[in-house]
């Protein structure tokens, strides 16, 4: 995994409809998407500096050839417990428009798996609950042949809406009530 | 061609505001002493430059309106005209109007509005009085009117014939009757379209016409000549003076392409000649050419278009010289200046900022290889990289004196609105400073001047009363200031009135009524959203943008701003921000595993901390309190303490404070990296820097960690307890 792996850059445009490629992750045992053309590249994790003051899910900060780019640490987000590093924990590289500016965040995951195309009709929307995390963050479950078991049985991917996740207006408002000494636990980050 | 007319009109426009700017300057130079030769030369330069650039982008609005202010300014430079100051007054709109007209050019190729037309118009009339050469239009035919119907014969005859060419460099025949009617008045004009081809072979850009023209006006020829100027090339011009011998006017018409008949015809109707005269002239100037053709010389007119010819051409000769040394001077100037685009300039700044941070890479690793040569190699490096860095740096430099200079016409133009008498004081000039924060510190001064000059400074009945000279004076300074760089505003004026500032929070709901606060926290309420001490919103300061606009403005450049304000004797406002914002030195401390950067300017030493008991957050240095922070506590940072611990002893405006870290780790220069709008609000974080070895550091900022530890201190004192309940909250 020490190897960096760009995404493929010149990706047709799928419509919202038509087949979309997405990049599937683990992360505490479960399988989430990420459309592709969000990922910028994938990093080994490593050298993140931590920044005080701030939630726990913010991870720290990291070099990323000359520009600082913060980490999210996705688990915590969700208000699990913060991921624990091992030999496949990569940091996937997530670039969003924001406002003019493309904002790029870093955010960590237990393992990367594979790019999926998943036709827009095998996405069903998220469920209200029982997903256990907060229903804004997915934006649908996707419908994915199980390799495991040679293709015959389906299993879900959650696929994840990075712009809610990831909203810097959320984030900073988090933190900003961390700095002022409010416990910012699971209870607030999922009110 | 549509870009590279754009880009030009750019620069023109950039240009032309600065030799504005220029003239702006000398202007009110020039009121203070209207003797200055110097000064008056460099005016009619800026001006010159002005009207040659603009004729360059065929912004033919521009000539015409900077050629007239031009002339005005040559009858002063020739002693024709005294310098007054209702002049110079009439001058430095000249230069808004000027200035209003880029606007308009800039905007797009678009004409100026009627309003703004008439604006030059009104202007150009005033200078005409003002200088005293031409008498306005408007009284000279009234006269007329009185006298009983115009003379036919004290007339200027014109006669033009434009070039097809003119409108193609952006020369509008029209603009120059216009430019004509301003100075005097056009009894009679007929439009000639002769040489107009049938419809499909004409060309839609070229210019087919004529005029000829009876102009009344006590113009001089030169003058009247001098509004062809621009297309004197190509065009044909006659100008026959007023009581021109019946002789000219056959000799013109001999000259002029059209028919003989025709051209006779249209004499008669604008009034030039009487029927009869044509007649006769015809006749003789028929007999005239057959006399010449049969004793085989040359027909007679042609000598006296020669002579005439040379009339014209001393005044081309000079106007020709003129330019040539404009030309010369131009190209001195830009050998010495170079304009390089801002983006340029920052991808530089930013790929020294690496350099820097592969520089200091390179040297951690020979320390740690320990070779002598490499370790040398290394260090002369690191210095040329440092060099480097500073003259790059050095490239975004600039003066603030040209900011400064900006508030004379302020200064100016309120005070005498205002009805006060205000001088105004710059020093400090030549500090320099990054042109980012050049260009953001001058709303918020401009904010800072204008309420100093309307509720500052008293009005003079005010301040003879209380014993002060009538004159007031608002003084702007500048200085740099450890790493900082320090910019005043004082008025020697009322000062700040502390009640009426607590009233008027209460008021606002700022404070409660009985908040025990000391003077100067009741000072520096004036920069709280919401405040504003005017009772009444004047033209002047009051437009919704309060102190707390210029208090945003100056942190968001990472400065601050103060307030001293002693009663009676005015009060000083301060700003203070750093010199640039891209690259800092900085002093490298470790806590726990992590490393952090202070602002080299802000450290003044380091101690090792011992003999503090328990859970006291000061210590005594040589006899003095210093109140100090734990990182290790505030950043709440994993570990033990290590046995020894160090203080690295900070100031920052004044106070002082101690910062307790773990390790030391010595100088290092940092290009600061924002940490992005995830993290703008992180007190204690002003930014984030890469180390050699690759990792992300954090930079800490001194200000709120010195004014947290002032903010205890001054508690602790207060209230006359150790207690520190504030210094321990995270």
């Amino acid at each position: 995994m020490g190897e960096i792996i760009r995404a493929p850059a010149n990706l047709p445009a799928a419509g919202a409809e038509g087949p979309q490629q997405y990049l599937t992750f683990q992360l505490g045992g479960e399988m989430f998407a990420v459309g592709i053309l969000n990922v910028k590249e994938i990093i080994e994790y490593g050298a993140v500096t931590e920044i005080p003051m701030v939630p726990r899910f913010i991870r720290g900060v990291i070099n990323l050839r000359g520009s600082v780019v913060p980490v999210i640490d996705l688990s915590a987000r969700f208000g699990g417990g913060a991921t624990q590093v091992g030999r496949r924990t990569c940091i996937v590289i997530v670039e969003l428009p924001e406002n003019e500016d493309q904002q790029v965040i870093g955010v960590v995951v237990d393992a990367v798996s594979e790019v999926l195309e998943i036709p827009g009709s095998d996405i069903e929307a998220a469920p209200k609950f029982g997903a256990r995390i907060r229903a804004d963050f997915i934006h649908g479950m996707g419908k994915v042949k199980d390799r495991l078991s040679g293709g015959q049985s389906e299993r879900f991917v959650i696929i994840l809406n990075v712009a809610r996740v990831l909203a810097s207006e959320e984030i900073s408002l988090l933190s900003r009530i961390a700095q002022d000494g409010n416990p910012v636990g699971p209870a607030a980050e999922a009110a | 061609m549509d870009d590279l007319n754009s880009e030009l009109t750019g620069v023109f426009v950039q240009e032309s505001r600065e030799q504005l700017a220029e003239m702006e300057r000398l202007l009110l130079q020039l009121e203070q002493e209207p003797s200055s030769r110097d000064n008056l030369d460099a005016i009619f330069r800026a001006a010159h430059t002005v009207k040659g650039s603009a004729g360059v982008v065929e912004c033919d609005f521009i000539v015409l309106f900077a050629h007239e202010v031009e002339s005005t300014l040559d009858r002063v430079r020739n002693g024709e005209v005294t310098v007054t100051s209702e002049l110079a007054s009439v001058l430095l709109t000249c230069c808004d109007h000027l200035g209003q007209l880029l606007d308009v050019l800039a905007q797009g190729p678009h004409a100026p509005t009627p309003e703004m037309e008439s604006e030059g118009f009104v202007l150009i009339g005033r200078l005409n009085q003002l200088s005293g050469t031409t008498s306005p239009t408007i009284t000279e035919s009234k006269v007329n009117v009185s006298g009983g119907g115009p003379m036919s014969t004290d007339n200027w005859h014109i006669s033009v014939r434009f070039g097809a060419d003119v409108m193609k460099f952006g020369m509008d025949p029209l603009a120059f009757l216009r430019y004509l009617a301003s100075l005097g008045e056009i009894v009679g004009i007929e439009t000639l379209a002769d040489t107009m081809p049938a419809g499909k072979d004409m060309d839609p850009e070229c210019c087919y016409l004529g005029f000829e023209i009876a102009f009344k006006s006590r113009a001089s020829k030169s003058e009247i000549e001098a509004v062809f100027a621009f297309v004197r090339d190509d065009c044909t011009l006659h100008i026959l003076p007023p009581d021109s011998k019946l002789e000219e006017f056959m000799e013109l018409i001999q000259k002029l392409p059209e028919d003989s008949l025709r051209l006779g015809e249209i004499l008669v109707k604008i009034g030039a000649v009487t029927e009869a005269e044509l007649v006769e002239g015809l006749k003789r100037q028929q007999g005239a050419a057959r006399d010449a053709e049969s004793s085989g010389e040359p027909a007679p007119p042609l000598g006296h278009v020669l002579v005439e010819q040379q009339v014209v051409q001393p005044v081309l000769v000079e106007a020709a010289a003129v330019h040539q040394a404009q030309v010369s001077e131009k190209k001195a100037k830009e050998a010495r200046v170079i304009r390089v685009h801002a983006d340029k300039l920052d991808r530089l700044i930013d790929l020294v900022g690496e350099m820097v941070i592969a520089g200091a890479s390179a040297h951690l690793l020979a320390l740690k290889h320990g070779k002598g040569d490499l370790v040398e190699a290394a260090s002369v490096l690191s210095r040329l990289v440092e060099d480097i860095r500073d003259s790059a740096l050095q490239l975004r430099m600039v003066q603030i004196g040209e900011t400064f200079s900006r508030f004379n016409r302020v200064v100016r133009d309120v005070s005498r609105d205002l009805g006060k008498d205000i001088e105004l004081v710059l020093t400090g000039g030549d500090t320099e400073l990054d042109k980012s924060v050049v260009e953001k510190i001058g709303d918020p001064l401009m904010h800072l001047v204008r309420n100093a000059l309307d509720h500052g400074i008293e009005p003079a009945d005010v301040r003879q009363a209380r014993g002060k000279p009538t004159r007031g004076q608002l003084t702007l300074n500048a200085c740099h200031d450890s790493g900082s760089i320090v910019i005043q505003v004082m008025d020697d004026g009322g000062g700040l009135n502390a009640e009426r500032i607590r009233a008027k929070a209460v008021e606002r709901g700022l404070i409660h009524a009985d908040e025990p606060l000391s003077e100067q926290q009741i000072i520096n309420l004036i920069f709280e959203a919401g405040f504003s001490t005017a009772d009444s919103v004047s033209n002047l300061s009051g437009r919704g943008v309060g102190m707390d606009v210029v208090r945003r403005n100056i942190q968001a450049l990472r400065g601050t701003v103060d307030v001293v304000s002693s009663p009676g004797q005015g009060c000083t406002f301060t700003i203070r921000l750093p010199l640039t914002l891209a690259i800092i030195d900085g002093f490298l401390v470790g806590v726990g595993k992590s490393a952090y950067v202070i602002p080299l300017e802000t450290v003044v030493e380091c101690i090792e901390l011992r003999d503090v008991a328990g859970d006291r957050n000061f210590l005594k240095l040589r006899g003095e309190v210093l109140p100090f922070v734990r990182l290790r506590e505030l950043f709440v940072v994993e570990g033990e303490r290590p046995p020894r611990e160090n203080v690295v002893v900070v100031r920052y405006a004044g106070q002082r404070a101690g910062i307790v870290v773990d390790q030391l780790m010595g100088e290092f220069q940092t290009v600061i990296k924002p940490l992005g709008a995830l993290f703008s609000h992180l007190k204690g974080i002003g930014g984030s820097t890469i180390l050699g070895s690759g990792e992300v550091a954090l930079i800490l900022d001194v200000e709120s960690l010195v004014h947290r530890c002032a903010d205890a201190e001054e508690q602790q004192s207060r209230s006359a307890t150790s207690s520190n309940r504030l210094l321990s909250a995270p």
